[in-house]
């Protein structure tokens, strides 16, 4: 094998695993992200991200 | 008196898991844009730079193994300083780094053992020689691979986050062991020629792409750190949200 096939599979191993890494990290953000948002539409929040006026209705009796 | 705990009150608003998130969500894309262009810039030099006279082309394996290399250790040194932060301070924030950094460590080590050993292969005529450099690298792999099974094998955060930060701790007397393994021992592998006594020993015609293929890797790592940990940031309050959503409607159920 001459060196061109190793300097190429280097750097194609190499932006592989990159991509995949960032593909990983990006439809996770992307899927916790719709979960929140269900969550939400859900009327289930956090007590510090309840709007006062509702706060005393619905989930947080 | 005052000045000490104004200091502090600053520095803990700004390990505050909500300004952190709004501050990772202004800095992340920023970040990742200039990832890309240092990616580009450092490509573009790998490939039109001059190959070495012994080496030939495959000096140019150096640009993306060294960095990757650095990266391997520099992850586990940032592992290490989250994993004092949950230890000393319990801090939410240092769990969620540590947990958050395993895997993207993991994924840089491998990215080194691999492109070295395609390096080694044409150089030194092997794939593989269980030596001082090569064996402590492949040990920081495995426990980068520990520490992401137990961080999955227990379910409540807190407890995996303080097993794994004294695990990592434990297992950070392996970075001087790499670093030093060249000096230490006898090893197919050269010794330091970057950063060492005396000024780096690499010529500027592979210095140039070396260095900004390593200031890529670096802002790349810190990108992916911080949307992982955004992530992580996520998951828990999502977890945490749920179990709230379940507890409001068993109760409300026991009232009916």
């Amino acid at each position: 094998m001459n060196h061109a096939f190793y300097v190429y599979m280097s750097y194609g191993i190499t932006a592989a695993v990159i991509v995949v890494l960032i593909c990983r990290t990006w439809f996770d953000g992307r899927a916790r992200r719709r979960e929140l948002a269900e969550l939400d539409a859900a009327g289930i929040r956090r007590r510090s991200a309840r709007p006062v006026a509702t706060a005393t209705d619905g989930v947080s009796a | 008196m005052t000045d000490q705990s104004f200091a502090i009150k600053r520095l803990s608003d700004l390990a505050n898991p909500t300004r952190f998130l709004a501050l990772a969500e202004r800095v992340i894309p920023w970040m990742g844009g200039l990832t890309a262009i240092l990616l580009v810039g450092g490509l573009y030099l790998s490939f039109s730079t001059e190959g070495d006279y012994q080496q030939g082309e495959t000096v140019r394996i150096m640009y993306v193994h060294v960095p990757s290399a650095w990266l391997s250790m520099m992850c586990y040194t940032v592992m290490a300083i989250a994993a004092i932060g949950t230890l000393v301070w319990r801090h939410p924030l240092a769990d969620v780094a540590h947990k958050a950094a395993a895997p993207i460590g993991a994924a840089f080590t491998l990215i080194a053992l691999i492109t070295g050993s395609l390096w080694g292969k044409p150089m030194w005529g092997t794939w593989w020689v269980w030596d001082a450099r090569l064996t402590s690298v492949f040990v920081l792999f495995l426990m980068y691979l520990g520490l992401i099974a137990l961080n999955r094998a227990i379910d409540d955060p807190s407890k995996a986050a303080r097993l794994s930060a004294v695990l990592i701790l434990v297992g950070f007397v392996n970075i001087p062991i790499i670093k030093f393994s060249v000096e230490w021992w006898n090893t197919l592998h050269q010794p330091a020629s970057v950063l060492r006594m005396g000024g780096s020993a690499v010529d500027p015609e592979f210095l140039r792409p070396l260095l900004l293929m390593a200031v890529a890797f670096t802002l790349l790592f810190f990108t992916l750190h911080l949307t992982a940990m955004r992530n992580e940031i996520w998951r828990r309050r999502i977890a945490a949200q749920r179990r709230l959503a379940a507890r409001m409607a068993s109760r409300e159920e026991a009232a009916g």
